[in-house]
């Protein structure tokens, strides 16, 4: 059985609440995989992206307090800490972050909020799948970093305009969420 | 966190180029910051990073070393525990990410005059791109100039008025190779903006051209 992306948020919260192994081994079992495949992706050689897989899901672990399900789905959070970490590693330089936000006046995050934009983010896959292949292709280059961004501003093949009814909708849902 | 109204937004493709890891550090400094000031671009930068996610989720896979899980609890335990709840960030003028780089808030930051009470001070960020504070005072201008590649201009502080409109806290403006402008710091008060480049800017009179290299403006 596949687990869908609820599955993962919830592990996720198991082990940003109680530090439990077993879902972190879960988590483990499915992205650590997928973040090792993009760094190779990405350049660096299979030595170097086990190590940097590794070191992101150790990053997964100690930063789980930050994790928002209402801002992010695990993939996208996974993502953002692996992009990260290729650029410290093969670039050797920074990528600064944005501030924080503050803590919102409610402690507890709003469950349906965290749900849609969970679905929105399944749903912005099937968009990305449903792509033409080269429309595809373009946007995976980019997020691997396959292409610089000059080539980002001037690719014409870009299909941000197709998807981006889908982007739309994520949008619409963050929002919303960081009201 | 939206201080005044932000009329002056960033580019999808900016957007996009920024959550690929894909922009110079000096960019990726100047998108960090207004994104710090401007709730709309954040909400805009989380589409793109889901975008990521999708890219990431649907990826291939790689198997793993055998004893990885392992190594990698190993790793937690020996790891440095991180402080559970971040300090909160007094807010000064500057947004975190600029804080970082200055090792401070604005108070902090090391002027160097360059003519005209026109002060800069330059940010550590890699060489493929410059970035720099840009203190303007009340009235004054920047000397009139052209851009070869693409300038990205974020005020923190004050506003300036260029050919092109009035930017105030959070805009920024993106200038590329046809915009020629001479920004020209409001009246009302002295202007701090963050200015991102990647290519040397082309002045227009004699004395800022002999100067740049000493300024590496």
């Amino acid at each position: 059985m596949t687990r869908g992306q609820d599955a993962w948020v919830t592990s996720m919260i198991a082990v940003r609440d109680a530090r439990d192994e077993a879902a972190f081994a879960r988590l483990f079992g499915h992205f650590a995989p997928r973040v090792k495949a993009f760094l190779m992706r990405s350049g660096a050689d299979a030595t170097l992206a086990e190590e940097c897989a590794q070191e992101t899901m150790a990053t997964l672990w100690h930063k789980a307090h930050l994790f928002d399900p209402n801002r992010a789905s695990v993939a996208t959070w996974i993502f953002t800490i692996a992009r990260n970490r290729r650029i410290d590693v093969l670039r050797r330089t920074r990528h600064p972050e944005p501030e924080d936000l503050p803590w919102g006046p409610e402690p507890e995050p709003d469950q349906a909020d965290a749900l849609a934009l969970q679905q929105e983010s399944k749903q912005l896959g099937e968009a990305l799948a449903a792509l033409p292949e080269k429309q595809r292709v373009l946007i995976e280059k980019a997020y691997f970093g396959d292409l610089t961004h000059s080539e980002i501003a001037t690719e014409t093949g870009l299909p941000l305009g197709t998807i981006k009814s889908r982007i739309r909708l994520a949008l619409d849902r963050l929002r919303h969420a960081m009201k | 966190m939206t201080m005044h109204d932000i009329n002056h937004h960033l580019t999808d493709k900016l957007l996009m180029a920024y959550s690929a890891g894909a922009l110079p550090e000096a960019f990726s400094l100047a998108v960090a910051t207004h994104v710090s000031m401007c709730d709309e671009c954040r909400a805009r930068l989380g589409a793109y990073e889901s975008l990521g996610g999708a890219v990431l989720e649907r990826a291939d896979t790689v198997a793993m070393a055998p004893d990885s899980l392992d190594v990698t609890m190993a790793r937690i335990r020996n790891g440095a525990p991180v402080v559970n709840t971040p300090a909160p960030h007094k807010r000064g003028v500057l947004p975190a990410p600029l804080c970082d780089y200055v090792g401070g808030d604005l108070a902090d930051v090391r002027w160097r005059s360059i003519g005209m009470g026109v002060k800069q001070a330059i940010l550590p960020t890699s060489r493929d791109a410059t970035a720099r504070l840009l203190f303007i005072p009340a009235g004054a201008a920047v000397p009139d100039h052209g851009h070869r590649g693409t300038e990205l201009t974020l005020v923190l502080q004050g506003a300036f008025v260029d050919e092109t409109d009035r930017y105030g806290p959070g805009d920024i403006e993106i200038a590329d190779e046809d915009l020629h402008h001479m920004p020209v710091a409001d009246i009302g008060a002295d202007c701090i903006c963050l200015a991102a480049t990647d290519a040397p800017l082309r002045f227009r009179g004699m004395i800022p051209r002999l100067a740049q290299p000493f300024l590496r403006i």
